[in-house]
């Protein structure tokens, strides 16, 4: 305890505290984080952050990435990674525009990327397992090109526009207050918020509180506790691929009702933006660790990022360099917390 | 003696071209402790895993309580009251004790459609099946990877006997431990003795053969070497039949 050791520069404080501070930074860190980047990006824009019209924009434009993002947790949660998600978030929005236009009635449109999507992450949890891939990192990677070239192939490569008000309905749809706030109220609550809120509570019941959740945990843990203890991880596995497939192909309905339509570069490096919010949120990249309302708050915190430097007119550029910048101090202030809470 | 509880016969198991097992055969009766053993490579816990359901026997028969019986998946054997704590334990650090000892198996309650893990009498049952074994833990809510190497093989264990075993196999349970918590695990294996369960154990400590096996068998080179009761045979011949050098007085095998 006394020793010199210099390793961290956290070796001074007294264990209770190390322990106290861990679990504060454990489950508030990036809340806090979150916090104090809202109350400077306020103090920079007075006028214009802290509007209700800015901050549901925020949400209107991170809903789609929040959907595909909470797919690939459940991933990463069994040390896995689907590289795949942009390319099926793509192959299920062409999948809906075509149906779109060729006259389908709305609800087998809105049908359409969730299947594709079901499909092709049930594609990928049968490659890995089945055919023995050595890495989720192999089989994703191919089918990151595959499911890309199929929605060009399909689609001839080229945008497809308008679809009915229902299908868009997810991604654009609002919420009137005028019953709270009084008769002719601008204020409004985005249907994809409410609509992505209720996508993560589903999703964190399932982890925390049935069987599988569990298992998907006690997989990444250690995937031959689960064999041993008679879970047939291959199957598990499938069914989480499915999921995260099936998440993207929800995020592209999301996406084609907030842009009225289909086009190419649809989730072109989106998967990056993905498992950049879930290490963000605090999941561990090695599996078995992470919360929900981390990869939530991961996305979250991209937004703002985003958002704010567009306020201020900051280039393209600096932002690719400051999202790169705060996911790797992110994992550094997690390495921190872990030296911290641990005694040695 | 009465039906064995379990009958192995003729057990191969192949990896390829090499082979694993040949022909091996093991009884054990409710009730007693039988310890396996052998040099490393002899086959023990490749044999275990064909019993165990995780690695099934490429040929022979297994019988359970005089049915023939197939173990495909731990699942399998597991259901029939066959648990196993292997060598690496097999836990996920990142889970709770309780839910370690219960993975796979959680007890859960009807809500709505679906069924929810019951996480409060996870922790109770875990708690009290603990206190049953006296082993002791500051709570079941405490995570594996921040346990003793002791603690985590008395959590393996516990979750080998919170269903009713009829058999436990112990793939080399003090191999890992210090002294003092040796005499824990042996007392452990008594208890389940004495709770009519049967134990099978791998060990490479002829004092722990000595202190808890009612009867011993060798495996040399994947085949059944020698076996005889605990009485009737020596540490020195033990060392010899480990070695593949002291044939067994009654000749099991060919």
């Amino acid at each position: 305890m006394n020793d010199t050791s210099t390793k961290s520069p956290m070796v001074n404080i007294s264990v209770e505290m190390r322990a106290k501070i861990g679990s504060v930074l454990d489950h508030y860190g990036i809340l806090i984080l979150i916090a104090i980047m809202m109350l400077a990006l306020h103090i920079l824009q007075p006028d214009v952050f802290f509007t209700w019209r800015n901050l549901t924009n925020v949400f209107k434009q991170t809903a789609w990435q929040a959907t595909l993002a909470l797919g690939m947790f459940i991933v990463i949660v069994t040390a896995g990674i689907d590289l795949s998600v942009g390319s099926i978030l793509m192959l299920s929005l062409m999948a809906l525009a075509i149906t779109s236009k060729a006259g389908f009635p709305w609800i087998v449109v809105m049908v359409v990327p969730i299947i594709v999507g079901v499909i092709c992450g049930y594609l990928n949890g049968v490659g890995i397992t089945k055919l023995r891939m050595p890495h989720p990192f192999i089989m994703t990677l191919g089918t990151l090109y595959l499911f890309r070239g199929v929605g060009n192939l399909v689609s001839g490569g080229v945008p497809i526009s308008g679809f009915a008000e229902e299908v868009n309905f997810l991604g654009t749809g609002r919420i009137k207050l005028d019953w709270l706030l009084g008769e002719g109220a601008r204020e409004y609550i985005p249907v994809s918020l409410i609509f992505v809120i209720f996508l993560y509570l589903v999703v964190w019941f399932y982890l925390e509180h049935t069987q599988h959740g569990r298992w998907i945990f006690g997989i990444g843990g250690n995937p031959n506790a689960a064999r041993a203890v008679g879970i047939n991880v291959d199957n598990m596995l499938i069914l989480v691929y499915t999921i995260c497939g099936g998440l993207a192909g929800v995020a592209a309905l999301i996406l084609a009702g907030r842009t009225n339509s289909g086009y190419p570069n649809a989730g072109l490096q989106s998967e990056l933006d993905a498992i950049a919010a879930v290490i963000i949120g605090g999941a561990s990249f090695f599996g078995g660790r992470g919360t929900v309302i981390g990869v939530f708050s991961g996305v979250f915190l991209m937004g703002l990022l985003r958002n704010g430097l567009n306020l201020m007119d900051v280039s393209v550029f600096w932002q690719q360099i400051m999202i790169g910048a705060i996911i790797i101090i992110a994992v550094y202030v997690d390495v921190l917390r872990r030296e911290i809470s641990t005694r040695r | 003696m009465t039906t064995p509880i379990l009958q192995v016969k003729g057990i191969c198991k192949y990896f390829g071209a090499i082979t694993a097992l040949e022909n091996v055969d093991l009884q054990v009766s409710a009730g007693e402790v039988l310890g396996v053993i052998g040099d490393n490579g002899a086959g023990k816990s490749t044999l275990m895993k064909t019993i165990s359901g995780l690695n099934p026997a490429s040929k022979g028969e297994i019988m359970f309580q005089g049915k023939p019986v197939k173990f495909n998946t731990p699942r399998d054997a597991r259901d029939l009251g066959i648990e196993m704590v292997y060598q690496d334990l097999a836990l996920a650090g990142n889970l709770p004790i309780a839910q370690n000892i219960y993975l796979g198996r959680e007890p859960t309650k009807r809500f709505g459609l679906i069924n929810r893990i019951d996480h409060k009498r996870c922790l109770e049952m875990s708690q009290e099946h603990l206190d049953n074994l006296k082993i002791h833990v500051k709570s079941a809510k405490q995570k594996v990877e921040e346990l003793s190497g002791g603690q985590r093989q008395a959590v393996a264990i516990a979750r080998a006997t919170a269903f009713d075993a009829n058999l436990v196999i112990m793939d080399e349970p003090t191999a890992a431990l210090a002294v003092k918590e040796v005499s824990k695990v042996l007392d452990l294996i008594k208890r389940l003795k004495s709770l009519n369960v049967a134990v099978i154990i791998i060990s490479h400590r002829m004092d722990d053969i000595f202190a808890v096996c009612d009867r011993v068998m060798a495996l040399f080179h994947g085949r059944n070497f020698a076996e005889d009761s605990i009485k009737e045979t020596s540490h020195d011949e033990l060392i010899g039949w480990i070695m593949g050098t002291t044939q067994n007085k009654n000749g099991i095998s060919q």
